[in-house]
């Protein structure tokens, strides 16, 4: 069978069904600008969990465990799950962290970058440059025959582990759903206030959330992998998902009255533009290094991709140690520790960079 | 027999900066073993934009895609 959605076509109408169901979850209660941004979401879903312990951010969000687990799905249905696995996974742990502090000090996944834009966020244009430029870092890396190394088949177990963990937390927020003002259920944290109290319901979070990990699956959509081909191949394919979730975004954001030009009082954003440019710098140089962006990452767990579930853990730490240790920004800006946090997030990505390139690849 | 590249196991973008190199390399018939329908059509598609045709072939480790010569 013929897939529809790997075609540019297809991967426009993918791009763009995500786009839209993100700016309507934004309507139906998710936080502004934020219908699905995958740092953020394992930022509160850490939260929730304890890991951290800033009370404005604490939510298992249905839509990460969706996002994985309509993925799963998809590729069992498909034929496309595959237990793999070895590539350097202690490496792609600490490029996820990497990743989830450089994002915090944007305030967002490269996801969260394109509905900020479209929302008319203009600080995201430094972050997306950032972003860009931090591709581009990556591609050199590439060029010089960086890689990780080859991923090996595994058993099935390998590959249903992180999909098991995702339905595991499922069940452990729907027997421990939020108490009416209480902070608190047993296990799970819960925010009264701030970003974390700000959500749709959970069967539309999860209805949402299920779709666009099977259109993720299917169109193999990703806001890394779009810049790093246009840079390394001049391929347009992936940017073309970008463009129709872009487009969609910013459509549906009109239509639905979300469209807020501006620098200023932007919803969850900041207007230092150096450390929104450099927070994603960082962010897209590590996810480039790791092969694709938050979500995509996402996605390859939910395939049975051992290294990729890594990486995702990898998000969920470093979203937690980046509030532990006040590296997150906020509304008013970077955070005590948030430039401590992008240099050294920097310095270990060079690193990594620099110490797998090979000679002679393969 | 025609030349082949083994990609299996690696993420993007490698299979297809590998693939791209050996089609650079020769005009030869070219066979790239990857071990993922993504990297499959990936290498599919940037041999389509080098103006070379393939098909692509599931064998017991992945997929094979066969380049023609030029």
């Amino acid at each position: 069978m013929k897939n529809f959605f790997a075609s540019n076509k297809g991967l426009i109408v993918a791009g763009a069904l995500i786009g839209l169901i993100a700016v309507c979850l934004q309507k139906l209660g998710n936080p502004g600008n934020m219908g699905v941004c995958v740092v953020c979401f394992e930022r509160d879903l850490a939260g929730s969990l304890g890991l951290h312990r800033a009370e404005i951010v604490q939510y298992a969000r249905p839509e990460i465990f969706a996002l994985a687990l309509g993925s799963f799905g998809a590729a069992l249905f498909f034929g496309e799950f595959r237990p793999r696995g070895g590539s350097s996974p202690v490496v792609r742990f600490f490029l996820g962290a990497v990743v989830a502090v450089g994002a915090l000090v944007f305030l967002g996944c490269p996801w969260r970058a394109l509905l900020r834009l479209a929302g008319g966020d203009w600080n995201a244009i430094f972050g997306l440059a950032g972003l860009i430029c931090g591709v581009a870092a990556g591609a050199v890396f590439f060029r010089q025959n960086y890689s990780l190394g080859r991923n090996l088949p595994g058993r099935r177990a390998l590959g249903l582990i992180f999909p098991l963990f995702m339905l595991a937390l499922l069940g452990l927020r729907l027997t421990f759903p939020q108490i009416e003002g209480e902070a608190k259920n047993d296990l799970l944290f819960y925010s009264l206030t701030g970003p974390g109290s700000m959500h749709a319901a959970f069967g539309f979070s999860l209805a949402a959330g299920l779709i666009i990990g099977l259109l993720g699956q299917r169109s193999r959509f990703c806001a890394i992998g779009a810049f790093r081909d246009l840079i390394l191949f001049r391929q347009a394919h992936l940017f073309l998902g970008v463009l129709g979730f872009l487009g969609a975004a910013f459509v549906g954001n009109l239509a639905l009255g979300q469209f807020h030009p501006g620098f200023e009082n932007q919803p969850i954003a900041h207007t230092q533009s150096l450390w929104n440019f450099l927070g994603l710098f960082t962010a897209g140089l590590a996810s480039a290094l790791a092969g694709g962006c938050p979500a995509r990452q996402l996605f390859l767990a939910g395939e049975g991709d051992g290294d990729a579930a890594c990486f995702v853990l990898g998000l969920m730490g470093g979203a937690a140690m980046a509030h532990n240790w006040s590296m997150a920004s906020s509304g008013a800006g970077i955070g005590p520790h948030g430039m401590a946090a992008v240099v050294a997030g920097l310095v270990l990505t060079l690193f990594i960079g620099l110490m797998f390139r090979a000679k002679n690849a393969a | 027999m025609a030349r082949t590249v083994d990609a299996r196991g690696f993420s993007c973008p490698q299979p297809v900066m590998m693939a791209l190199k050996a089609l650079a390399e020769a005009d030869e018939a070219l066979i790239v073993e990857v071990d993922h329908e993504t990297a499959a059509e990936n290498v599919e598609r940037a041999c389509r934009e080098k103006g070379r045709s393939s098909t692509i072939r599931k064998t017991d480790s992945g997929y094979s895609v066969e380049v023609s010569p030029k």
